[in-house]
């Protein structure tokens, strides 16, 4: 069963086509990464996903209507890691945790212990759990990126949208954050959609990857077959060689000879 | 417990830690119990406790005060600090949530013109209706008018102007009608220059002396307002992390900012309407509590109550004692104590927020 269809999905920014006439399907299970260049569309084309923007086309989530979701419904279906994300430098990391559970919750957010037992979990999880009590405003950036994490978790919902989950992230932290994702998503069964710069990452991490250009897709498929010099050279003007490593593809920038 | 099983240890929510309550509600018994005794007139703690025992029908109890000094304690002093206590509160709770529904640390009610409409909408009553001051029955409708149109109108342009959901351009929208408002209010002022100096006294704020009857027609709208604030404090929390976010957890953002700012708005207007404009206390007040406490809006939201209305009455004591028989308008003394009290604040414990 596909957990998302997109089917000719046209997001306009101010009058402008930003993404246009994408089509595609993201299976149950299946960690689809989405990388092009700046302003290819990437964060316009998630926040669609999510039903954050208007659009024009078809959404559907586990073969239903989008559209048709209240917003509670979707929120439970839906988990979005955004980039920049906003931690108020007060909460604890236990009450932004918490926070994962609103749309399991009534309209006045009054949460129950079956809910603190969900978010304790989640920090759990993350080896979060000595931090519980700690401010957001005390925290290193990696420690707020697996706290945004845990928030993600703690909504409990099958699809995970990621932007840039690691942007912020040095390299060990990076390889960290996305093992780390990868095993969350083994043992749950979650799909993963991930915005990602970093084409060797994406390349390692994901099932499949989807190049976005100018707001269109321009290549789907597995790394090896959409990351390829030619592509790249096309899309991003970027000069690279793509070599295997340890049977992954791995993508570096080359002045040439 | 089994340790094979691990079950996790559940998280605590701090909320308002029983500690912070009993310190601020015994702030708030002890800003009461002063806010009754202070005055020209001498009445004693001890006086008053029996007072009150007769009051409630305790036996054996009974009040040791004749009748002029029954009536000063129950007629003119308890009302007045029950105002000044319902003013307070509801201006720092309104404070409070302007500052997290539109992630702007210096909103308050200056904010989204509700002031400036007030302001207005006073000075046209006091101009041009010539009984508006005696019965104190025009005035705050004419407050309570002004400051809905302003926020409509605010509402409005920012809805207009603005891309969907941006509560930046809605502070823009606000701050340009309460300009506008203000540029208004003081050209009608200059028009009326015989009824300048009440509209002075007016914008600079005062409670006024009028027994139980405003306490009566403020109550409803502050308990109200404050009643849904409260209801809604987990979700101002998740507004706090911004609009997107928010929604992305399910929460209707627009829908709850509306709810949340009618009620912070009308509050404030009835409390404008009667008191007239007294600054600082929707700053100052929820500043001091995440400075000192540290909290999130779920606790933020009843302390700035309890605080706010502790604080009000203290600043009321000494207005109405510093210079005695004469009194100070409130608006100074809330300004003049809560500036730099909140430097001192920001200056000891800014580093830990």
């Amino acid at each position: 069963m596909s957990a998302i269809a997109l089917d000719g999905v046209t997001v306009r920014l101010g009058g402008r086509p930003v993404v246009r006439e994408v089509t595609a399907q993201v299976e149950c299970g299946e960690w689809v990464a989405l990388i092009g260049p700046n302003g290819a569309g990437k964060t316009t084309l998630l926040r669609a996903i999510a039903g954050l923007l208007p659009y024009e086309g078809h959404v559907s989530l586990f073969e239903r209507p989008a559209a048709d979701l209240e917003r509670r419904e979707r929120a439970r279906l839906l988990a979005v890691v955004p980039q920049e994300p906003q931690t108020p430098p007060w909460l604890t990391v236990a009450e932004y945790a918490l926070m994962g559970r609103t749309p399991h919750l009534g309209p006045l957010a009054r949460e129950g212990a079956a809910d603190r037992d969900a978010a304790a979990r989640a920090l759990d999880r993350l080896g979060l759990e000595p931090f519980a009590e700690r401010a957001l405003g005390t925290l290193s950036g990696g420690e707020r990126q697996r706290v945004v994490v845990a928030r993600a978790l703690a909504q409990e919902a099958p699809i995970v949208l990621l932007d840039e989950p690691t942007a912020a992230l040095d390299i060990g932290h990076q390889q960290q954050a996305l093992e780390l994702l990868d095993a969350l998503r083994s043992a749950d069964g979650l799909t993963l959609v991930a915005a990602m710069h970093d084409l060797t990452l994406a390349a390692q991490y994901a099932d499949r990857v989807l190049l976005l250009a100018e707001g269109r897709i321009v290549a789907d498929g597995a790394p090896a077959d959409v990351l390829t010099e030619s592509a790249l050279a096309e899309h991003y003007g970027a000069s690279v060689r793509v070599v295997t490593l340890d049977d992954r593809i791995a993508v570096l920038p080359s002045r040439g000879s | 417990m089994e340790a094979a099983a691990a079950p996790v240890r559940t998280i605590r929510v701090r909320g308002v830690t029983p500690g912070w309550a009993l310190g601020a509600l015994a702030f708030l018994a002890v800003a009461f119990v002063v806010g009754v005794v202070a005055g020209p007139v001498d009445i004693g703690v001890g006086d008053v406790l029996r007072s009150l025992g007769e009051k409630l029908g305790i036996p054996g109890v009974t009040s040791p005060l004749d009748a002029t000094h029954e009536s000063i304690l129950w007629d003119l002093r308890v009302p007045r600090v029950l105002l000044a206590a319902l003013v307070g509160g509801m201006l720092a709770v309104a404070g409070a949530t302007y500052q997290g529904v539109f992630h702007n640390p210096l909103a308050d009610p200056y904010l989204l013109g509700v002031a400036a409409g007030a302001g207005l909408g006073a000075t046209l009553a006091i101009a041009y209706l010539p009984h508006a001051l005696e019965g104190r029955q025009v005035l705050p409708f004419a407050a309570f008018a002004g400051a809905a149109v302003a926020v409509v109108l605010a509402y409005g342009i920012g809805r207009a102007a603005g891309r969907e959901r941006d509560s930046a351009t809605l502070v823009l929208a606000g701050v340009t009608v309460a300009s506008f408002f203000t540029a208004l209010q003081t050209f009608v002022q200059q028009q009326n220059t015989e009824t300048l100096q009440e509209v002075t006294s007016w914008i600079l704020g005062s409670l006024p002396n009028t027994g139980w009857s405003d306490v009566a027609v403020l109550a409803p709208y502050v308990l109200l307002a404050t009643a849904v604030i409260v209801a809604m404090r987990r979700v101002v929390d998740v507004l706090s992390l911004g609009d997107l976010e928010a929604a992305s957890l399910g929460v209707d953002v627009r829908r709850t900012r509306l709810a949340l700012v009618v009620a912070a708005t009308v509050g404030t207007a009835a409390a404008v309407a009667v008191c007239g404009l007294i600054a600082f206390v929707g700053i100052i007040v929820p500043h001091a509590i995440r400075l000192v406490v540290g909290t999130s809006y779920r606790g933020l939201l009843p302390l700035s109550f309890v605080v706010g209305a502790g604080f009000l009455i203290l600043a009321d004591v000494v207005a109405r004692t510093a210079l005695a028989p004469a009194e100070v308008p409130i608006g100074v003394i809330t300004a003049l104590f809560g500036a730099p009290f909140f430097a001192f604040v920001l200056r000891t414990r800014g580093g830990r927020a």
